[in-house]
């Protein structure tokens, strides 16, 4: 069903072009292999999920499209180009943001200080303009300012704007971090366990906030998760991995009925 | 007047993002600063200028120095002492070489150098953390002491090893040198350290603060949203070495006209530093204010109840002073682990609720 200029989902959103594409990934930490030869592709504008059971290589995966594992063989290529070994900061650069499973905020600044770090990359005012703070670095600031009220309207954390992320709760802690990383404005978002963690109500606040962000701005985003329910609900394709294999590829009811992916998550049945 | 935010409407992002959104701290501010550059220099005498404002406004800029390095970036530095000594080296140098450029000039290139010196030692923050880096910067210190002390071209081959400023005048009146007068050396340090925390609040609040802060917070989430470590740190490095590089070369210029590198430059104070920043407060501006009123003002308070209240001789006075400060510290990180600057926080918190506090 997909072809090279993209495909209809179910609910009848446009699904564009390749942006996106892991060649015959192979990543060895020493001896042990924790990718085996992995090829998939994301498509603009499509939520894609990765799911396995644990220690399948999912986060592997992640940290090597954003940048922080260098894989040993296979290439990686984004937007239509391949991508060279690069250091974290370059890839961000390039438009790739993400969230951690364990979250990875700023504890010691403010929610807006925050997810102002996630406009860096736009910004540019020199050391001494912003020294003196007169001009053109005083006028970027209120204009990115202005972009990241937006984000931390669109996902409702005004009362929180100038508490220490350190005294947050967890689950607000999360959305903090999802709006850092909006506020880079990504082609590409990658979300490592985003409902880890959380109650039902705090899980569907977040299935709101992910198909919104998706909707709204047209955002690319690749998740992991556990929860079943979610990754069926959310996802346009799921990848499935198992030790480090990839096993299944396809919309979700497709992967569903995938007879190596119930046998990875429910076992062998036994005769 | 209330404490009080409320009625205070911020209707820009301009407004909402100044550095006292309260408009009773704008004005408190002001204030100061008005009695600061219209009142105290027409009281100061020497004694005060020498005692306490001179060297609170000096260490002041110290301070934040090192505060924009490990409160603001988390890098640990123990080598404040000897970034110190190259500002006033540098100071000397240029003095002597060029007698005509105003004093203002040369202690800002002094800065400079010492900038650059710092970003050479700030070089192995990118490999090394914490405790590690601490020892580093250690090295730092000792080897620019040593060089000082070992190469006679930095103190111009004099006979006794030690630097002397010569006279140097701003507007015709003298800054250094022997005949200065105390209102002048206090008004050179004030408007430095005035225009100096100006621009360290302005970088600190603007998106390099922020980098900073995401290095010091969490380098590796920092690294993946785009901050590239190399070049912020060392830009850390830079601009925290040339305010201590500043406050090293009015140590020696204006304060103490004449130095001995190992005694006015050496590990003593580099510790006397970092003490004034954790207990004034890592992070906060405000802190290195405090700490370093906290740290001069001290000893000075002692020793008047101590000798001048008491009538203790004054070699007793001196240790139990020692004994007294240091116990204090430790009371203090013991009580308040975030400084003074956090006290205050707390208190305007207080403030801002009273007289109702629910």
């Amino acid at each position: 069903m997909t072809t090279d200029e993209g495909y209809m989902t179910a609910d009848g959103r446009k699904i564009g072009g390749v942006l996106m594409e892991m060649k015959n990934i192979t990543l060895r930490f020493g001896g042990v292999k924790a990718i085996t030869d992995i090829s998939f592709d994301i498509r603009e504008g499509e939520i894609r999920a990765i799911i396995g059971p644990n220690g399948a290589g999912k986060s592997s995966m992640l940290n090597v499209i954003s940048g922080f594992y260098v894989p040993q063989e296979g290439e990686v290529w984004f937007r239509g180009k391949k991508r060279a070994p690069m250091k974290p900061y370059e890839v961000a650069r390039q438009g790739i943001a993400r969230t951690f499973q364990n979250i990875a905020l700023f504890e010691g600044m403010s929610v807006l200080d925050n997810i102002m770090t996630g406009r860096l990359t736009l910004m540019q005012a020199g050391l001494a303009s912003q020294a003196l703070w007169w001009g053109a670095a005083q006028r970027e600031e209120t204009a990115h300012r202005e972009k990241v009220e937006k984000i931390i309207d669109f996902l409702e954390i005004q009362h929180i704007r100038k508490t220490p992320v350190g005294r947050l709760p967890y689950g607000l802690k999360k959305r903090v971090e999802l709006a850092r990383a909006l506020a880079a404005e990504p082609k590409l978002l990658l979300l490592d366990e985003p409902m880890a963690g959380m109650n039902v109500e705090e899980k569907e606040d977040m299935c709101r906030f992910i198909l919104d962000v998706n909707d709204e701005f047209g955002t690319t985003i690749a998740l992991i998760e556990h929860d079943m329910g979610v990754v069926m609900d959310l996802s346009d394709r799921v990848v499935v991995m198992d030790y480090g294999k990839k096993i299944g590829d396809g919309p979700p009811e497709e992967v569903r009925a995938n007879p190596e992916v119930i046998r990875a998550y429910l076992g062998v049945e036994h005769a | 007047m209330l404490y009080r935010e409320a009625g205070d409407f911020k209707t820009s992002y301009v407004k909402d993002s100044q550095t006292f959104p309260i408009k009773a701290d704008r004005m408190a501010y002001f204030a100061l600063l008005a009695v600061a550059f219209g009142v105290v220099p027409f009281l100061i005498n020497d004694y005060w200028a020498n005692a306490v404002f001179v060297p609170f406004l000096i260490y002041a800029i110290a301070a934040i120095g090192l505060n924009i390095l490990t409160g603001y970036c988390g890098q640990v530095s123990l080598g404040t002492g000897g970034f110190m000594a190259v500002g006033a080296y540098a100071v000397y140098k240029l003095m002597t070489t060029f007698p005509d450029v105003p004093i203002l000039i040369h202690v800002l290139l002094a800065g400079g150098v010492t900038a650059i010196v710092g970003v050479l030692f700030g070089l192995p923050s990118l490999r090394i953390k914490g405790f590690y880096l601490a020892v580093a910067t250690l090295a730092a210190q000792f080897f620019l002491v040593w060089l000082f002390n070992k190469v006679p071209w930095f103190y111009n081959y004099s006979a006794s090893g030690q630097i002397t400023a010569p006279e140097r005048t701003m507007f015709g009146i003298a800054v250094t040198g022997a005949s200065t007068p105390a209102w002048a050396k206090y008004l050179f340090c004030l408007v430095i350290l005035v225009a100096l925390a100006w621009l360290a609040r302005n970088l600190t609040r603007g998106m390099i603060g922020r980098k900073w802060m995401a290095i010091r917070d969490m380098d590796i989430a920092a690294e993946i949203i785009g901050v590239n470590p190399l070049t912020t740190k060392l830009s850390a490095f830079a601009v925290s070495s040339f305010f201590i590089g500043v406050s090293g070369a009015l140590f020696f210029a204006v304060y103490l006209g004449a130095a001995e590198v190992g005694e006015a430059f050496g590990i003593n104070k580099s510790f006397l530093i970092l003490f004034m920043v954790i207990i004034g407060g890592l992070g906060s501006m405000f802190g290195s204010f405090a700490g370093a009123a906290f740290l001069v003002l001290l000893p000075v308070l002692l020793k008047n109840v101590l000798v001048g209240g008491l009538g203790w001789p004054t070699d007793l006075a001196a240790h139990i002073e020692l004994m007294i400060v240091g116990g204090l510290i430790i009371v203090f990180l013991i009580l308040e682990p975030h400084g003074l600057a956090q006290l205050w926080r707390v208190a305007k918190e207080k403030l801002r609720l009273w007289p109702f506090p629910h």
